[in-house]
């Protein structure tokens, strides 16, 4: 295990070590301490590295990961794990806006709630909420999956594509073109597959399925250039 | 982007801390706003006075004999008290109107940054490390305060485009944002009589609460028509003689976390800026919801929350 204290070490060698770690590394555990809700930290990581984060931080943490496992002992501020690719990352507390937004891949898990803009224009990214997420989340989603455990605020889904967005308490409202499509069994076996890397104790019977209505301007085939 | 502030304590043991805490708290915020710095804070009620802090670009001229002027014109005495470009000017209670009156016939380049009971405002341009040095905010005392970083996009980085801003008698705004339609507004507000003096949004949205207020609104219902009528991106904080009120806007795309402990509650645009608070680690931290307005009050600890909207 290898620990580093942001108390004496400037963030952007925080960075660079962790950046340098290469596919085979054997210092695979890494550990930050005193963060104080500093930004961009453990960010563009390419390795298959576990790193800890043991406080709350700021914006943009974890972003553009690639491979690493990621996990803060705290809350994060906005925009965690934006433009994630791979890997995984866990938030022990809360995230604050535009979680996982623009996310390719990977899996970001926040125990506690998100706030407006969860999952804005996700891409591929899996988000499993096990509180609520607050409004316009999932806005212009295009694909990937947003499991959400506790309720969705006001406008959900607006102007998604294909995203699948599973809620199991109330929707505020529903954004334009979203709307409840039906749980077939292939969403059970994929919502429970999701749960089960969440550790969220839930039942996917419990939750219902939103998506796209594909009845805005973009899906009309007249429209395309 | 700009970046805001604010202690309220519950904790009266906290008070001769609460200059310092609050200058640290802004200082972490100079990355949001190294333009300009201010702060607001309300210190401890005088029964007999009331408070103007006044600033001017000249004060060895201005303040020199300031005392002696504006006492013979209230024909009663007032005590000042110079920090710097500002002064803190004691009048006896109940003779605000008519000392801002005298004020203005005597020297109407001294500009008025705060009037109330218990507030004192100050404001500068300059690095939020370098403001409070000049006023020396950190061995200030109170009750509770907000404070300002600007990073200016609206108006031109002057005194008077530095927040806060003076809304009535110990009310004070601080904005992170920037308004849409404050041009529109300050036309149809200076038509209704009411002052203004710069180019800045903020300025405006300080006078549309006045302007409410004065029209017989309370702080709360002129915060929570504020969502209608205002245009743009805010948070905004609000001071009250017996406290602070928070209210975003609906998209809420502008950032705000709170802080609340026994001791106190702390609002902050980011974590980082409430991380050297005592007892931070076991607080309730959580973001403020949009389009809510929030009060935390001395006068009235039985419902710290208001939900409005």
């Amino acid at each position: 295990m290898q620990t580093i204290d942001m108390a004496n070490t400037p963030l952007r060698d925080l960075n660079a070590t962790l950046q340098a770690q290469a596919e085979a590394t054997n210092q695979t555990a890494w550990e930050i301490v005193n963060p104080k809700g500093s930004h961009a930290i453990a960010v563009g990581l390419d390795a298959e590295i576990e790193v800890t984060v043991k406080g709350s931080t700021g914006y943009y943490c974890g972003g553009m990961n690639k491979l690493a496992t990621i996990n803060v002992h705290g809350s994060v501020g906005p925009g965690v794990a934006e433009n994630m690719m791979s890997g995984t990352v866990i938030i022990d507390g809360d995230a604050s806006q535009y979680a996982g937004a623009t996310g390719h891949g990977g899996t970001l898990i926040i125990k506690g709630n998100a706030s407006s803009r969860c999952g804005i224009s996700m891409k591929g990214i899996d988000i499993i909420v096990h509180g609520n997420v607050g409004h316009m989340s999932a806005f212009m989603a295009q694909s990937g999956n947003l499991v959400v455990c506790g309720d969705a605020g006001d406008a959900l889904g607006d102007s998604i594509y294909e995203a699948r967005l599973f809620v199991r308490g109330s929707v505020k409202s529903l954004g334009a073109d979203c709307i409840e499509k039906d749980m077939r069994p292939e969403h059970i076996a994929l919502l429970t597959d999701l749960l089960e890397r969440g550790g969220c104790d839930a039942k996917p019977e419990e939750f219902k399925r939103y998506g796209s209505a594909r009845q805005l301007y973009n899906f009309n085939i007249d429209n395309a250039y | 982007m700009c970046g805001i502030v604010g202690l309220f304590l519950k904790d009266r043991s906290l008070e001769p801390q609460l200059g310092s805490l609050l200058t640290d708290m802004l200082i972490t915020m100079t990355d949001r706003g190294p333009d300009s710095a201010g702060i607001a804070i309300y210190g401890e009620e005088n029964a007999n006075i009331s408070k103007l802090t006044v600033q001017s670009d000249t004060p060895d001229q201005a303040f020199a004999t300031l005392e002696a002027d504006l006492g013979t014109a209230l024909g009663s005495p007032v005590h000042l008290r110079r920090k710097d470009t500002h002064a803190v000017l004691n009048i006896p209670r109940g003779q605000l109107i008519a000392a801002r009156a005298a004020l203005a016939a005597l020297n109407p380049d001294i500009r008025v940054m705060s009037a109330g009971d218990t507030v004192e405002i100050y404001k500068e341009v300059g690095l939020p490390k370098e403001v409070a040095a000049r006023f020396d905010l950190r061995a200030m005392s109170g009750t509770h305060g907000i404070g300002h970083t600007r990073m200016a996009t609206e108006s031109m980085v002057t005194t008077m485009g530095a927040h806060p801003f003076n809304t009535g008698p110990d009310q004070c705004l601080v904005h992170n944002g920037s308004l849409s339609n404050h041009n529109r507004l300050r036309r149809k507000l200076q038509r209704e009589g009411i002052h203004i003096e710069t180019e800045n949004d903020t300025e405006v949205g300080a006078a549309y609460l006045t302007w409410r207020m004065q029209n017989g609104a309370t702080l709360g219902e002129a915060l929570k028509s504020s969502l209608n009528d205002l245009d743009g991106f805010f948070t905004f904080l609000v001071g009250t003689k017996d406290g602070f009120g928070v209210v975003r806007d609906p998209i809420a795309c502008k950032p705000a976390v709170m802080a609340e402990t026994d001791q106190y509650v702390a609002f902050g645009s980011e974590y980082r800026a409430l991380v050297n608070l005592p007892g931070i680690e076991q607080a309730r931290v959580w973001e403020p919801e949009p389009a809510t307005v929030y009060f935390w009050s001395h006068a009235d600890t039985s419902t710290p929350t208001e939900k409005a909207a």
